[in-house]
Formats: structure tokens, sequence, C-alpha cells
């Protein structure tokens, strides 16, 4: 079977469904009776349906083959107990049951959480001061550090660990030689005490620039005549910056604020799984949970590592609902 | 007239302290990268030195070594092969399907519009795994019947899965652009007699280059970068792309203590992105302003 048995059929059915859909409308429905006109019109509605189809089917094929299918078998598969060699076994929520009381679970859940708290709170007021300050000001080389600063962000988190582990090599490393200089002790920025805070530096090294660039583009969009006027008033750049710039774009910090949290879950698998390895002490200190997930499916119990991506998926959900209703205030219009 | 001079001087310090704060930021950007570069041209013994000595002359044998010791030409080839594949498949599928999403009424449409949007909130880390088993299972099934599985390990299918994740955050950007055309443009084309095809292709897409190029920026960026999938849905470590062969390398060279190589293959994978990006950075950074997110 190509895509196994339920599968297909509930490709089938959703596909045929929306195709349906759009060839009811397509072939408008009521031809009774044909004039000359209607004939004409018919033949470029019937060119038109196929033009549609061609154009849209090839998308929605890729999209329900590769995207949808698998992500109802993330959740068909949680409920299952499926091995390398073993058949599907419906197990209810055996599964969900299971993680709830593992340690490991419970240890990288927490991993992650602290990484997104920490990493969000960072990236995010540095990017707004910096943005805030490098449209408020008038400087020399503004572009310049746009430029630089925006260069992280399109590295591979592949070339991003390889820069930081010369960075906290232990003997030879930049950071433990500059420490030196300063007389300080060498730091073992990878062992086990110190490989989460290794992280968020990485991770914000990262993403601070490509924040930064989009709050510089909807920063610049407020208007000139409110600071001036403020300015008469007595106001300091920093209460025009509380009291008019983040009210202002106070929409797009939302908007990025939810899709960072989900993001960040994503970027924290990414990087601790290139800069840590797969076990011991220090992999166990940064396990997160995308991490744990790999594990299990790894160790080929594919229905329990399907239980944790749900798991993870849903917190990831409610986290972004939740900031997003509790930073919802009345947007202001400029 | 004095207090004027006190603020103008209070205002200086300001930003002299501005441009420091800037341009130590800068730096830590600058010196990571830059470093690299200089670690990928010295010598083993120079390694465990200061890592701050500049290379005494430049070892070019690093890049040789990385190069075909390490594969990383080939991985470098099929880099090169994949990511065009799925930009090539990704602009086919995706230009026609936002077009006519953007401006032609059907029932339906809306729905697509909603399924393609939640589709940016779907992550490739999450559905890899039930994909890596689709793929399995139809090899399986392919050998019983004595076809022979072709799906793991292929990279036309790799680039395939590129292209199709990356099909919501492309309609996405590229509806919201064909949105802002007046319709005028088809009037006209269907007045002089073109059909729909010859309209979209003739009329619409030369207009929307620009967008076309942010897409083909976006998505070279990932596809480039991406190492996940490709992980997980090619088991043979020789059919791998750049930054899976990247980290592969990077794993073994540092517990052999072979450091030259490994600096050599990260700037591999570093230069082609950093050309690109020193071409084309306004396009880059004024385009996100039109997404908006990142996929």
């Amino acid at each position: 079977m190509i895509l196994g048995g339920s599968d297909t059929v509930a490709a089938t059915r959703f596909f045929g469904k929306v195709l349906s859909l759009v060839q009811a409308r397509l072939d408008g429905g009521k031809h009774f009776t044909h004039t000359a006109k209607e004939l004409v019109s018919m033949r470029k509605n019937s060119k038109r349906t196929a033009f549609l189809w061609l154009c849209v089917a090839p998308a929605v094929i890729l999209f329900v083959l590769f995207m949808v299918i698998p992500t109802f078998n993330v959740f068909r598969l949680s409920m299952f107990e499926k091995g390398m060699f073993t058949d599907e076994k419906f197990i209810w929520f055996d599964n969900f049951q299971t993680l709830l009381n593992s340690p490991a679970f419970i240890r990288s859940m927490q991993n992650t959480l602290l990484l997104i708290v920490v990493i969000t709170l960072i990236t995010m007021s540095s990017a707004l001061v910096l943005a805030g300050i490098l449209t408020r000001e008038k400087l020399r080389g503004q572009n310049f550090f746009r430029v630089i600063f925006y260069i992280p962000n399109i590295l591979s988190v592949v070339v991003i660990s390889g820069i930081f582990s010369a960075i906290y090599d232990a003997d030879h490393g930049l950071l433990n030689s500059f420490l030196n200089l300063f007389g300080a002790e060498s730091v073992l920025w990878k062992g086990e005490s110190h490989i989460i805070i290794s992280i968020v530096i990485a991770m914000v090294w990262q993403a601070v620039g490509y924040y930064m660039v989009m709050y510089m583009a909807s920063m610049s969009a407020v208007p000139q005549s409110l600071y001036e006027s403020s300015g008469l008033d007595g106001a300091g750049r920093i209460t025009q910056f509380f009291q008019i710039t983040l009210p202002l774009i106070w929409t797009n910090i939302r908007t990025t604020l939810t899709f960072f949290i989900i993001s960040t879950i994503n970027m924290a698998f990414l990087f601790v799984n290139a800069m840590v390895g797969s076990s011991g002490g220090v992999a166990d200190a940064s396990k997160v949970t995308l991490i744990y997930m790999f594990d299990m499916k790894n160790q080929g119990l594919y229905g329990y590592s399907m239980a944790v991506g749900v798991v993870i998926f849903l917190v990831s959900f409610a986290l972004s609902a939740l900031v997003n209703k509790f930073t919802e205030r009345e947007v202001l219009e400029y | 007239m004095k207090i004027k001079k006190e603020i103008s001087h209070s205002e200086r310090l300001y930003k002299a302290f501005i441009y420091v704060v800037l341009g130590i930021l800068a730096l830590l950007i600058i010196i990571p990268v830059a470093w690299v570069f200089m670690a990928s041209v010295k010598e083993t013994a120079e390694h465990y030195g200061s890592p701050w000595a500049i290379p005494t002359h430049i070892h070019w044998q690093n890049f040789v070594e990385a190069w075909t010791t390490s594969k990383m030409g080939d991985y470098m080839g099929h880099s090169v092969l994949v990511t065009g594949l799925a930009l090539g498949i990704l602009l086919v599928v995706a230009l026609p399907a936002s077009y006519c999403l953007a401006r032609f009424k059907f029932v339906g449409k809306k729905f697509l519009n909603t399924c393609f949007m939640a589709g940016l909130f779907i992550n490739v880390n999450y559905i890899v795994v039930p994909i890596y088993l689709m793929l399995n299972d139809s090899d399986k099934w392919l050998n019983s019947i004595g076809v022979g599985g072709f799906l793991l390990n292929n990279h036309f299918v790799v680039a395939l899965i590129y292209a199709a994740t990356a099909l919501p955050f492309t309609i996405y950007l590229l509806t919201s652009y064909f949105q802002t055309l007046p319709h005028d443009f088809e009037e006209a084309a269907y007045i002089d007699g073109a059909g729909y095809t010859k309209t979209m292709l003739k009329v619409i897409f030369p207009m929307a280059k620009p967008s076309i190029i942010t897409v083909i920026l976006f998505n070279f960026l990932s596809f480039w970068n991406e190492y996940i999938i490709v992980k997980t849905l090619i088991t043979d470590k020789e059919l791998w792309t750049l930054p899976a062969g990247l980290l592969n390398l990077m794993q073994a060279q540092q517990s052999a203590a072979n450091y030259g190589p490994m600096y050599a293959g990260l700037v591999l994978v570093m230069l082609p992105v950093l050309i690109l990006y020193i071409c084309v950075q306004k396009n880059l950074t004024k385009g996100m302003t039109v997404g908006g997110l990142k996929g």
C-alpha cells in the first residue's frame, strides 16, 4: 500500500470532497436550455474549469500527501503501539499515560519551557530596543548594522553550531581565551552545568537580527510628528519608546511573539541536535521534547514517539494562544 | 545658551555610547564568522596555539581534504541537485495555484486558503517521522510486489517533500501579492484573445517577478540549510547533502581533533549563502516585511 489503508481512504475522501465542491460550482449546475450564447459561455466555463483544476490540483495533491496525511498520522499513531517490526495495535491513550509518568519526558518538557521563556524574553526585548535605536536615531551606517545583524539568520543551524563549538571549546575556544585575558577561569561551556546557557546564547545570537529587521520595518511606519510633538512636551527617548513606539506597533509584537514561541520549540530542537551529542550527561541536561521524540523514534517506538509529538504540538499551541490572550490590547491607529 | 550647550554635549555622549554598543554587537557577529574563515586555512598544529593567532601561511590543503577525503564535494553536488529540484518543483506548483487562489472565484477557494494558512503552523520536525514511516512502508510494499523500493534514499522524493512543506508559506506570500494587482490586466489580455494559460504566463507572472525572487531567496536558504529531513529520509550517508554531511564531519573530526577540514567544510556551506546574501540583501530584508512571519 502506498499510503497504508486508512490514509488512502481518508485522503481520497478529503481530496474528492474538495474537488467535487470546486467542480459543482464551476459546472454552473443549471443547464436545461442551451442558447447559442450559453453554449459559448459553457465552453468558456469548461475551459475555465480545466484551467483551475490544472493549476490548483498539483499543489493540493502535494500538500495533502506530504502535510495533511502526515499530520493526521501523528495524531493517529499516537494512540497505537507500533514498533519497528511489530504491527500496529490500538491502545487508546496508553502512550500518553506512559509518557506522563516518564521522568525523562518531564525533564525534557521543563527544558523546553525554560528555553522558551528565557530566549523569548531576551530576544524580543533586545530586538525591540535595537530596532528602536536604529530607526529613531540618525546614525551613520544604519544600513551596515542592519545587514550585519541579519547575517546569523541566513546561516544553517549546523554552521552556527560549528561556529559556537569553536567559541565554546574548553582549551582553545574564543570565549575562554577572552575570559583568560581578564584573569577569569576557563569555563566548560559545553559541560553539564553550562550547556543550557550556551544554547541560549547561540539561539539569541541567531534570532535577534531577524526580529530587529522586522521591528525596524514596522517602527519606521510610525509618524515622525508624534515624536516631535511629544518631544516638545518634554518626553525623553525612553518615555517615547514606551509610550509611543511600543503601543503603536503592538499588533506586530503580538503576532511575532505568537510565532516566536512555536518557532523556538523547533529551533531549540535543531540547536540541541546540532550542538550536543546524542548520549551522556550533557545530552540529558539539555534534552528538549522534540529530541526526546526523535530518540524514541530511533529506538523504534514509533507510536510512543508520536504521542510525544502530539503533546508538544498541543502545548506549543496552548502557549501561543495564552500569550495571544494575555497580550491583547486595544488596537491603536495612527 | 549654556543649557543648550549642555544638552548637545550629553547628546553627543549618548550618540557615542550608542555607536560603541552597536559596534560591539556587530563585532560579536563578524568576529566568529570571520574567525571560521581564518581557521579554515590554518595548519593542524596552529589549531592548538592561541585561537587569535593569524595563520603563517594559507593552508589550502584543508579544503582539498574536506572536498575529497571528507566527501564534501559529493555532498555539495547533492545539495545543488536537491535545492535546484525543490525550487523548480515549488515554483511550477505554487505559482499557478497561488494565482488561481488569489484571482478566481470558485467554491472551495476559501476552504483551500484556510487549509494552506493552517499549514503555516505545521512544522516539518513533527511530520518527518510519519513521512518516513509512509515511505518506508511503501518501499516494503514495492519490494513485496517485486518492483524494488525507491522512495527512501531518493533525492527527488526529498526535493518533492521540501517543495510540499514550503507550499503554505510560498502560497501565502504569492497570493497576497497577486491580490494587489488590478484586474484590468487580465481583462485586456482576454479581449486581445489570450486564453487563461497564456494570460497567466505572459502577463501576470512577469509582473510578479519581485515576489518570485523573494520566494526563491527564502526557500533557497531554507532548502540549502535543511538537514533533519535529509538525515531521516536518506539512510545512506553517501547520499547526504552539505549540512547533514557537515554535521557528521563535525562530530567525527572533533573526536579525531582534525579541525582544519572541519572549518573548511563550514566555509563551504557558508560561502554560497553569504555571497548570495551580499548580492541580494536589500531584497531579502525588504521581502521579509511582505511575509511578516517565518516558515
